[in-house]
């Protein structure tokens, strides 16, 4: 096999506390350096909190795991300073092409609309994406990632959590006052916990490939159900960085996964796939069976599970890492405010709330997804192929053709935190809902991102459009800048004005994805979600809707 | 609430169930299947009220009160 990535050796260093035999209380302790866990790191360390990371190995993610990340994701890597490099490396695309049999029956373009910062997705393989992430985390002096270095046990007691943590030295013991227990789907923590992970397995195998070739396929999704060269079954070919392509197959319940994995049995089946001339090299392969299950609750007293710990859903959609990153980006914020004693514990049990409703609404979307790909019974595979034929001809059986409904943000519709419209408003910027981007040109002459000015803090945001920002309204953000909950305010015109702090909505996309009016003001989240919105400013309602986004 | 109609909305019932009959004519039980399954998705996507479609489902398996 062909290595086109050279994995890096973390060196295990024994810690202070082992040496000595101290036992130390941090503030934070993360249980698993994969993607969830370094992202939650990252966050706590640009808020200015020490973080102890804990991992049972030495190196990246080896093998062939995650491929696509999607917008959301990359957002919340960019609030945190580091999409760059992965936007750089990776692939951008955005058109997915769906083939039944040797023709095309649906295509779609994940993001038809223009003036976003962040693309609608990237493919890049997971080790580059926790390389990055493990730079960025040690570059900000407060991350202490201790390799080989495993939980042992956790408990919650006394208002602490210990940990027995094993070590290349034996065992020691440390204490936190919160653990996020970000150790992957096989959780231990889990079990330590006598927690139930349930949901359904899929009876069916998939060989995943990594091929190394220089091939003029384009960069998007091709996805075939019964191809010629795979009859029967489904096959994916995705781009990734550095000519690596990833392929899966899809073999059936009953094909044996040692004897798939062999060489002599996937070259063929590449060769049929890719043509008897194109040269390539193998990279990884394995067999999979995928599984859709979650956690009952993500909060047990002071220790939260985020991250394939705490939801595992199968790869057709990206809704794996995807919806890891969001829940770190929901808790780190609240768990900050909790810790600096502004909100109440209570804030915390809206992190479950609010990710176990995403949870549900991947793992409805995965299960789905699935069981068109992968029909349980014979009547659904009749319904399957009956679709498929359709979609040649017909456009409405298009939409119901189903290769992977693809990663997208949850908006937290039903959550506590939100204060509810009493204004009317038109467009998806509800309460609860993800920010959207809109291109801004700054007073300094710059042009940005409204994506780059929301998060870290709560932001509020007041439409000037055209009008002067009333001076009692100026004053009372100045005073909110200076509050218990400080909010940094962004006034948007839609012309220069020269006045400092403002944005001009230079294409008018703020006006146009927000509905705005002169006076609209927006509230958002240090997660970017959209706490509550008006159609004039009230400096009153603004404290209030503060206080209930911080579950007072 | 959209309801399903159970009342008779055939000028001719049986040209209807004749051409439906029609349809499979020397068709394998699978390929039977396979058309039964286009119709139904044509005729749901025709309706396009998932209220409507679900009091069909729950009449056609048996299980209305
Ligand atoms: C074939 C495949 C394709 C996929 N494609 C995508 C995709 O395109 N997009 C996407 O978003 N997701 C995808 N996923 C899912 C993605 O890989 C996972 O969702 C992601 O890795 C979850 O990250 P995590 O940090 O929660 O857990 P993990 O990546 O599993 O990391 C857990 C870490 O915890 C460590 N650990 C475990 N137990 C302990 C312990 N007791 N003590 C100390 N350390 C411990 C482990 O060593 C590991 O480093 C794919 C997965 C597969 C298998």
């Amino acid at each position: 096999m062909l290595s086109t990535y050279q994995y890096p050796t973390f060196s295990y260093r024994p810690s202070e506390e082992q040496r000595t035999g101290t036992v130390k209380r941090h503030p934070v302790v993360i249980v698993g350096a994969g993607p969830i866990g370094l992202t939650a790191a990252l966050d706590f360390a640009r808020r200015g909190v020490p973080v102890v990371v804990l991992d049972d190995d030495d190196t990246v993610s080896i093998g062939s795991r995650a491929v696509c990340y999607a917008k959301r994701a990359l957002e919340v890597w960019n609030r945190l300073g580091s999409s760059k490099r992965m936007i750089d490396k990776g692939v951008v695309w955005k058109v997915g092409k769906v083939f039944h049999g040797d023709s095309q029956v649906y295509q779609f373009d994940l993001l038809p609309e223009p003036d976003h910062k962040i693309p609608a997705f990237i493919n890049l393989q997971q080790y580059y994406l926790e390389e990055y992430l493990i730079d960025d985390a040690m570059k900000t002096g407060l991350v202490d990632i201790r390799w080989k270095t495993r939980a042992l046990s956790v408990r919650d007691e006394d208002g602490r959590v210990v940990i027995q943590a094993e070590t290349p030295d034996g065992v020691y013991q440390l204490e936190a006052d919160w653990l996020i227990a970000c150790d992957g789907a096989k959780s231990s923590i889990r079990k330590m916990l006598g927690l139930d992970f349930v949901g359904q397995v899929f009876q069916d195998r998939f060989l995943i490939a990594d091929v190394v070739m220089k091939a003029d396929f384009p960069a998007e999704r091709w996805f075939w159900f019964d191809p010629p060269f795979h009859p029967k079954q489904s096959t994916l070919l995705h781009m990734q960085a550095d000519n690596v392509w990833r392929i899966d197959f899809q073999l059936g319940w009953n094909a044996d996964p040692e004897e798939e994995k062999k060489p002599e049995r996937v070259i063929p089946r590449l060769k049929a796939m890719l043509g008897e001339k194109t040269e390539f090299d193998l990279e990884w392969v394995s067999v999979y069976t995928f599984q859709c299950r979650r956690l009952e609750q993500f909060r047990h007293g002071r220790v939260f599970f985020a991250g394939d710990a705490a939801h595992q859903v199968s790869p057709f959609g990206a809704r794996g890492a995807n919806s890891g990153v969001p829940d770190t980006d929901n808790l780190v914020w609240k768990l900050k405010l909790v810790m600096d004693g502004v909100a109440p514990d209570s804030l915390l049990d809206t992190y479950s709330d609010e990710r176990v409703a995403a949870a549900k609404e991947n793992l409805l979307n995965s299960t789905r997804s699935t069981d068109f790909i992968t029909p349980k019974s014979e009547v659904s595979r009749t319904f399957r192929d009956a679709a498929l034929e359709l979609a040649a001809t017909q456009p409405f059986a298009r939409s119901l053709v189903n290769s992977g409904r693809l990663s997208t943000p949850t908006t937290y519709a039903d959550s506590r935190l939100n204060t509810p419209d009493e204004d009317g408003f038109q467009g998806a910027m509800v309460p609860g809902a993800p920010a959207t981007d809109a291109p801004l040109e700054f007073t300094d002459g710059d042009t940005g991102w409204l994506i780059d000015r929301l998060g870290g803090s709560f932001v509020g945001v007041y439409y000037a459009g055209s009008n002067p920002v009333p001076a009692d309204v100026a004053d009372a953000m100045d005073q909110q800048t200076r509050g218990r909950i400080p909010v940094t305010w962004i006034v948007v015109t839609d012309r220069r004005t020269g006045a400092p702090g403002t944005a001009v909505d230079y294409k008018g996309r703020f006006r146009e994805r927000y509905d705005a009016q002169p006076g609209t003001t927006y509230l958002f989240r240090p997660d970017q979600h959209v706490a509550a919105r008006w159609r004039r400013f009230d400096a009153a309602r603004t404290t209030a809707a503060l206080t209930r986004a911080i579950g007072l | 609430m959209a309801q399903l109609i159970t009342e008779n909305r055939f000028s001719s019932p049986d040209a209807f169930y004749e051409a439906l009959i029609e349809t499979h004519r020397d068709l394998t039980p699978e390929q039977s299947a396979k058309v039964n399954a286009k119709l139904i998705l044509l005729l749901a996507n025709h309706i396009g009220d998932m209220e409507v479609l679900q009091q069909a489902m729950i009449v056609a398996r048996g299980e209305a009160g």
